[in-house]
Formats: structure tokens, sequence, C-alpha cells
């Protein structure tokens, strides 16, 4: 294939020169018209990717000199005062994105083995379907329907049994509500289940067939094959797909804005209220006042790209060979 | 040792049938989210959608009624915006990517669109806010345009490289063999053949952005009038949705219902047209 295009790529190129050496000014006029306008664009893609880096960290250079290093460990929120620590931010964003991790991993995993492994073929498609579809529906309606569905039932209906259960753990203790860590995780956990799982299954497709086989061959049950065959050769994708779906959970804004109560506060209990660097953002922003104010928020936003960028870059160099393998690109 | 060997047949298979019905109890309890979110919508928004939702502005608070006309027309209005920025940038980038694949520009750019892929919208937001807002000096429609189309712009690269990396060699060549030149073959052989892909990426691209709410809100902020100028501030429906639902008032809440309906069966026609054109072999790139 590589070799093909090789000997093609040449062919064009001796073509070209070719062109090139009669009189065939126009075209080669055109050519270099056509060639520059792309050129152009893609530098305007890469520029993009620049200038957003650069316009952030020049963004954030106030609050940058003013708190230093301190910014990230303080846990001081006060505009009043003009004094900001990014903190409870980040300690939010790591829990909510945990707890969101702990409910999609084992279900996306689920997912992606009923897919490949369990579904007959003419149900496939319509699962498949239907899970890429929940990655389809607007992030601000999954924020609606938590607060005024999801929210209370889990208030109502599973955070008393928790207590009841674990109530010994710090993490289940004080007043029960319907906005909380423990709603935003939930929810973040419905919206990157579909990214997980479809990255999952394609993990799981490109593991041979022959493999499979050899342990059925040997008297393996289908669990065992599993085991034995599919998991194995696949470890590397699958965590992969669970950093890609953490990098998702860490900058989803609005859904988590609108049910995580947005308190600036750490507190260990699930039940209380929380923020994410995402949410204070989405937030404050409009609102802030002082320069200082809105710096510190770009500054948290920098710290979010800078996050979800390292994330995203390890997750592709995981899953990227994996997917090659599969025809996928 | 027969009976022993029997209970272990006997408890690997139970391990087997525990397993697998796990597997389908996870996909089950996966997929219940999808038809209570959907139900809801179609239980709340339906009962709440009426005329006056389409045709009338919000109405003042503390006064029933009203509709969400300038933020249906809003939406559309940032997302047709968006499109006519985003599209050529991503489809020329895109086919530069494919055309040049091997070299170190062409693997910098879909790298650089990779990346951009897991850039947070709400940085974006900001992004645009530093770029557009503050220089102008207000929130306005173009701002918010910007961001979305800075969304939108790495997907549609992805997709048209990889839809013109489909087209076979011969067809070029035999294009070229012609006689035609270079650019016109890319225009009218390359790119003509990979339409239908482009297409769908576009279309795609474009719902995921008309659901977004996050680079909105100090972009394009929002706006309880028609907005009569693309450098003023536009209502959209997914910030109004947002605005209604936080509100403290039941018939902004009930708006917001109606709002979500809308905007989803908007999201989701373009999902499912496309999905329906091209027999459900497409996905999203992400």
């Amino acid at each position: 294939m590589a070799e093909q295009a090789q000997t093609a790529f040449h062919e064009t190129a001796v073509i070209r020169r070719e062109t090139r050496r009669g009189d065939f000014g126009g075209r080669l006029f055109g050519d270099r018209i056509f060639g520059l306008s792309t050129l152009g664009l893609a530098l305007v893609v890469l520029a993009l990717i620049i200038s957003l880096a650069v316009v952030l960290i020049q963004a954030s250079l106030p609050s940058l000199h003013q708190f230093g290093l301190h910014f990230l460990v303080s846990t001081d929120w006060d505009p009043v005062n003009d004094i900001y620590g990014a903190l409870p931010f980040i300690y939010g964003t790591a829990v909510s994105s945990a707890l969101a991790l702990a409910i999609a991993v084992p279900l996306s995993l689920g997912v992606a083995l009923c897919l490949s492994e369990l579904a007959p073929a003419w149900l496939k498609r319509p699962i498949a379907f239907l899970v890429e579809l929940l990655a389809a529906i607007p992030s601000v309606v999954y924020g609606l329907w938590a607060i005024f569905v999801l929210g209370p039932w889990l208030r109502d209906h599973v955070e008393p049994i928790l207590k009841g259960a674990l109530g010994f753990l710090p993490f289940f203790h004080g007043p029960r509500t319907s906005v909380s860590m423990f709603s935003a995780g939930v929810i973040l956990a419905v919206m990157v289940i579909p990214y997980i799982s479809s990255v999952c299954t394609d993990v799981f497709a490109v593991v041979p067939q022959s493999q499979r086989e050899a342990a059925l061959a040997l008297g393996a049950t289908k669990w065992e094959m599993v085991r034995l065959s599919v998991l194995p050769p696949s470890i590397s994708g699958v965590v992969g797909a669970i950093i890609l779906g953490l990098g998702r959970a860490l900058g989803e804004t609005i859904a988590v804005a609108m049910v995580i109560g947005n308190s600036p506060n750490i507190s260990f209990s699930l039940f209380a209220p929380a923020a994410t660097l995402a949410s204070v953002i989405a937030n404050e922003f409009a609102e802030a006042t002082t320069n200082m104010y809105q710096s510190a928020l770009i500054e948290l936003g920098l710290v979010l790209m800078a996050l979800a960028i390292v994330l995203n870059v390890m997750a592709r160099l995981l899953v990227v060979g994996v997917r090659r393998r599969a025809g996928v690109h | 040792m027969t009976l022993t060997l029997q209970r272990h047949y006997q408890y690997r298979k139970a391990k087997n049938l525990v397993m697998m019905g796990l597997t389908i109890f996870a996909t089950v309890i996966t997929l219940t989210p999808l038809f209570l979110v959907l139900g809801y919508l179609l239980y709340k928004g339906a009962s709440s959608i009426n005329f006056a939702f389409f045709t009338r502005l919000p109405a003042p608070v503390g006064e029933t009624g009203g509709g969400m006309a300038n933020a249906i027309v809003g939406t559309f209005e940032l997302v047709i915006l968006a499109a006519l920025m985003g599209v050529p940038i991503g489809v020329g980038a895109g086919i530069y990517a494919a055309e040049h694949r091997g070299t170190k520009l062409a693997d910098a750019v879909r790298f650089a669109a990779d990346v951009m892929m897991g850039v947070p919208s709400i940085v974006v937001g900001i992004f645009a806010y530093a770029v557009v807002v503050r220089p102008m000096g207000g929130f306005s429609a173009i701002a918010g345009a910007v961001a979305l189309a800075t969304i939108m712009i790495p997907l549609v690269t992805r997709t048209t490289e990889e839809m013109v990396l489909l087209v076979p060699h011969e067809l070029r060549e035999a294009s070229l063999a012609l006689g035609v030149p270079r650019w016109r073959t890319t225009i009218s052989v390359v790119a003509r053949t990979a339409m239908g892909g482009i297409a769908t990426g576009v279309i795609l691209a474009t719902a995921r952005i008309a659901g977004e709410t996050a680079p909105l809100l100090f972009t394009a902020f929002g706006n309880h009038f028609w907005s009569t100028s693309l450098r003023g501030p536009v209502a959209s429906l997914p910030v109004q949705v947002y605005t209604y639902a936080i509100s403290p008032f039941a018939d902004w809440q009930r708006q917001a219902w109606a709002g979500a309906l809308v905007l989803t069966a908007i999201v989701l026609a373009l999902e499912l047209g496309v999905r329906a054109v091209t027999g459900g072999q497409t996905k999203a790139p992400r």
C-alpha cells in the first residue's frame, strides 16, 4: 500500500517535472495559486493552535505575576479582595472526573465487550448507533435533565443507600443535596461512556479472530476467551480510551456547571457542592469585573488546556497504533 | 475426581454466565439515560411548546408566555457564520494535509488539528473573548461565530483529510494523464470524489457546534431582543436553555425544556439525516 503510494507519488512528480519543461505557463500559474491557497489555509490551522496558547498565556500574565506558582496550591478564592487560588477547582475537577471514570469505565468495557463478543450481528448496529446517540445530545440538555430529574433522584434514592452502607467514610458524610459533586460525577459518566466504549470496541475488533478461536479450541468458555485472548493485547488501547475519556471529563463544562453547585470550597463529602476549573470559568467569567479576577479565571483556563492537551496527546499515542491496524484513521 | 471436575465445570459455566450477563447489564444501564433524557424531553418539552414559542420574544421576568424566536434565529445565524469561516479553512487545510502527506508541514497540520480537538470548548471561548470581544469592546455575534468556527475547523480538517486520502491514486493519474493540471485534478477529480464524505463531516461538525453552550457564554453572550447587528450580542438556543434552566422561575424552567427539545431536534436531525444518507457508516471524528 505504502509502496504503491510511493510509486504513484513518484509518477506524479515525474509528470509535474515534464509539465514544467513544456510551455504550460498558464496551468503552472493555476497550480501555484491553488497550492499557495491551500498552504495558507493549512498555516491558519497551525497559527490557530499556537495563538490559542499564546493568547491564553498572555492574558493570564497579571495573575501569573501576582500569585506565581502559589496559585496552584492556594485555596483562597476571594474576588472581593482580589485574591485567587486554583486548588479548590483543581480538586473539584480531579474528583468529579475520577468519580465519572469509576462509573464509566466498567460500563464502557461492558458495552464494548457486549458489542464485540456477544451481540448477534443484527443487534450490533442498533446498539452501536444508540451509544453514539448518547454523544450527540448537547451538553446543556444533559445539564437540564440532571438538574430536574437526575439530581433529585440521586438525592432521594441513591445517596441514602450509599450513606447507609458506606456512611463511615468521609466521602459520604454531610447533608444530601441534589446539586453536588456526586450528581456532577454521574452526569459526566453518562457523557463520557460513548467516547470510551467506542474506542474500546474498535480496540477489541482488532484482536485477530484466530486468537479467539484458539482459546475456544482449548475449551475456554466465552468469558475465559475474553480474559485470555481479547483483553491482554488490548490493554494499551483500553488505557488510551480511558485517558481520552478523562480528557473529555476534565473539559466538560455546562452540564457540570449546572449541577455541581459551584462552591469554591474543598469538601471531602461527595454530597456537598463543589466547582471545577471549567465550571467556575463558565459561571464567573462574564461577571469578572477586575482585571486580576479575569486574569485569574483565564489562568484556570490555561491549566485546564494544558491538562487536556497532555492527556489527549497521550491517549492518541496509545490508541493510534491500534486504530491503524483496524483501518480506522 | 469426576465429581470435583464436574463442579469445576459448573463453576466455570456459572462464571461465564455471570460475566456475560454483566456486559448485557452494562449495556442496558448505559442506554437507560438516553431513553430517559429523550423521554423527558418529549414529555416536558412537548407540553411546553406552542406557536408563541417559535414566534415571540422572551417575556420579561414575572410575565408568563413569550418564546425563543430570537434564540432560534440566533443559533442559525451563529452556526451559518461559523461554517462560513470554518468550512473553507478546514477543507483547505485538510486537502493540503492529504495531498502533501508525509511532509513535515502536513504532519504538523494533522497533529495541530488533533490537539485542537482535545481543547475544551470553554477554553476556546476564552480565546475568542481575548481576540474578538476585548478589541471590539463588547460581546458580539462575530465573537461567538469565531469561537464556534475554532471548534469546527479541526473536525472538518481531519474528515476532509481522511476522505481525500481514500480517493484512489489511479483516479488522479488518469486525470493528470489527460493533461489536466494538478489544481484542476485536485478540485474536479479528487475533491469531487471525496465530496460526499467531506459534506458528511461538515454536517456532523455543524451539528456538534449547534449544541455548544460554553464557548458562547462570554462571546455571543445573550440577548432578550432580536439582534440587529453582527457587532452586538445575540441570543442562542443553548445559552437561552442554560440561563432559563438555572433560573428560579417556573415559567422559564418550562421554556428551558421546550428550548432543549427544539435544540435536540435540530442536532439529532442533522446527525440522523447524515446517517440515513450515508447508511450509518460515518463516525464523527473525536
